[in-house]
């Protein structure tokens, strides 16, 4: 409950406000305790499946999800090893791991760089279709991009037919993925920052502009420093969302060679399910590893500022 | 002196017309470089593909990626399909009991117990970290945890708790694969309805729950008249945006069930995916989704005329 300046107990304490009658307060407590119940046993399942995830895999097997038998580093071979998987045989994750930087890495310097652009156009300028392009803008977020994957499954493949850009940019590719994810997350990142761009006063733009700064250069030199804290944050939100993608990449990518982690874990959840969970928890964990860190480093602003750049 | 000065404002008035007359041509290389890339990106991944399923809807396309166009051909297939009909209610069932149970139910009771029930803020902050743990988790990691917890094996968690009690091992995902993708997508779209309940209830002004308290109304009162009438509108918005997600929405499904067993989970986002994908129909997936297509501009549409642009930016926002 949000805190107010006097609480109930501080005026009870006064005797402003007569402590309530033993029934109620035994009522009241019990109330409590059964809030207390519920909210553990509904969150039990979670808690329990994470807390299997760590101890699985440094486990060969477990009991409960929590209790480990036998303590052991092997399921964590691949990292050092060869790895087999049905017929296919990885000699490192480490080229893996490498296509999921990049590709990571990818959507977050595009997502960045167009929409810093585009919410700087959205925030200041004034032009025709203003408020159209805005209110589409966040239309489009709303509208489900996976229900196009196969019409951007033929746009990809038409790209790979054109002859410079269609090996890198085509079906495939990372960069290819790239580009669709990076579109799918601009039309929210873009709002954000034209958000970012709102809260800044127009007297220091003015001030570029007086001094004789086209657009381009006050957007770069004045108005960008200070927005700062604020393109982080829009970078490192699209650089977990490329890390954690997974359907463009399964449906647009088939040589093993351009796998990214999320397909890694997928093939390997494919051969070893049921069989052998230490190695599946240990890679899955090792994916995890950067959404993770995230999730403990943030948590508390997280819940402030909560999804779709509205604040809490 | 005069002259320079007749001069000089001749000078600036010309200079003024030819200002006007090329305002719209500078200004469009003023701004390309800002929108460019966006409007690009935009038009090439969502316009695009939105009229591309459409054409595609009406042809055979199969694996040769050659446009034969067919007409209606796909459409009629699509309504003598015995399928269909099954895919389509396992559409509904899926989305309304996910959508009604977890996204919206369960993520209000957990916005109210961590916010307004328990009184001190860091355990309600443990509560909803916890509940944003599966929102955060990769989907393929996710997936794996669900099949650990649901093995048909001794191995499984719920097996595991059901030996205790000395009762068989069930194959949960063969047996009752709806309820499972609708566990599992609860679980994670719990948490957008929680997070925008608890902003919505946080800013419920103190005084109002403080008058009511002071005249005696218990929890539970304060709950039924204060919070649940205030929380109405981020109640109806997280409604229908979870409806739209849900409806196109299908990693999980994919990656736990695929659809099965033998189409019994499967639902109508998944199908058109499968037609394309697996069967390599894209003709035939392309008219699937296209009925897709139709329903998410359509709750588009009737979500921007119902609720208005700005009402739409701040779902949490509370009108006292």
């Amino acid at each position: 409950m949000p805190s107010s300046a006097v609480s109930v107990e501080a005026l009870e304490k006064m005797r402003i406000v007569a402590k309530a009658p033993r029934g109620q307060r035994i009522r009241e407590a019990m109330v409590n305790a059964g809030v207390y119940i519920l909210l553990v046993a509904v969150s039990l399942p979670i808690v329990v499946m994470y807390t299997w995830l760590f101890i699985s895999s440094i486990s060969k097997r477990t009991l409960f999800g929590f209790i480990p038998r036998g303590l052991t580093w092997n399921n964590w071979r691949f990292l050092w090893g060869e790895i087999v998987i049905g017929a296919r045989a990885y000699t490192s994750i480490w080229p893996v791991t490498l296509n999921t930087f990049l590709f990571a890495g990818g959507v977050m310097v595009l997502v960045v760089v167009v929409s810093t652009l585009s919410g700087f156009a959205l925030s200041r300028f004034q032009f025709r279709g203003r408020s159209q392009l805005m209110q589409m803008t966040m239309l489009l977020h709303a509208f489900p991009g996976v229900t196009l994957l196969i019409a951007i499954f033929y746009i990809l493949y038409t790209i790979s037919k054109v002859p410079l850009i269609g090996p890198i940019f085509g079906l495939n590719s990372i960069w290819g993925v790239v580009l669709v994810k990076a579109a799918l997350e601009i039309p929210m990142s873009s709002w954000i920052v034209k958000g970012f761009f709102d809260d800044i006063p127009w007297d220091i733009e003015w001030a570029a502009y007086v001094d004789g700064c086209s657009r381009f250069q006050a957007w770069r030199k004045v108005i960008l420093p200070v927005v700062r804290p604020g393109i982080a944050a829009i970078a490192i939100f699209s650089f977990l969302a490329g890390w954690s993608e997974f359907l463009y990449l399964f449906t647009f990518i088939f040589d093993q060679k351009n796998y990214t982690l999320s397909l890694f874990v997928k093939q390997a959840i494919g051969d070893f399910k049921f069989v052998d969970y230490g190695l599946l928890t240990a890679s899955a964990l090792f994916y995890m590893i950067p959404p993770l860190l995230f999730f403990i480093f943030t948590q508390k602003a997280l819940l402030r500022v909560s999804f779709g750049g509205i604040k809490g | 002196m005069k002259d320079q000065a007749i001069a000089v404002k001749g000078l600036v008035r010309e200079e003024t017309r030819l200002f006007h007359l090329t305002k719209a041509f500078r200004d469009f290389f003023s701004y390309a470089p800002f929108l460019g890339p966006f409007l690009c990106l935009v038009v090439l991944f969502f316009f695009i593909p939105v009229i591309l399923t459409t054409g595609l809807a009406f042809t055979g396309m199969d694996s040769k990626l050659e446009w034969d166009f067919v007409g209606l051909q796909n459409f009629r297939k699509l309504l003598i399909d015995p399928l269909v009909p099954k895919i389509a209610k396992n559409t509904i069932i899926y989305v309304f009991f996910t959508c009604l149970f977890f996204n919206v139910g369960l993520g209000f009771i957990l916005a109210l117990l961590t916010t307004y029930y328990v009184k001190r803020e860091n355990v309600g902050l443990l509560f909803r970290s916890i509940w944003l743990l599966p929102r955060m988790t990769p989907s393929v990691v996710y997936g794996l945890l669900w099949l650990w917890f649901l093995d048909p094996s001794e191995g499984g968690m719920v097996n595991q708790v059901l030996q205790v009690f000395n009762q068989p091992t069930q194959s949960w995902l063969a047996r009752s694969p709806m309820a499972v993708i609708i566990l599992v997508n609860g679980f994670v779209g719990a948490s957008f309805g929680m997070v925008i309940f608890s902003a919505a209830i946080k800013a419920i002004p103190t005084d109002y729950i403080w008058a009511a308290r002071v005249d005696g109304a218990s929890d539970f009162d304060i709950v039924r008249r204060i919070i649940v009438p205030l929380l109405k509108w981020p109640i109806m918005f997280t409604t229908i945006w979870q409806t739209l997600s849900l409806l196109s929405s299908y990693e999980y499904i994919l990656i736990l069930t695929d659809g099965g067993p033998f189409y019994k989970s499967e639902v109508w986002a998944l199908h058109a995916y499968h037609r394309a994908f697996k069967v390599l129909s894209f003709g035939e997936g392309a008219s699937v989704a296209f009925v897709l297509v139709v329903v998410g501009v359509g709750v588009c549409l009737i979500m921007w005329k119902l609720f208005g642009f700005e009402r739409l930016m701040q779902p949490s926002k509370i009108e006292v």
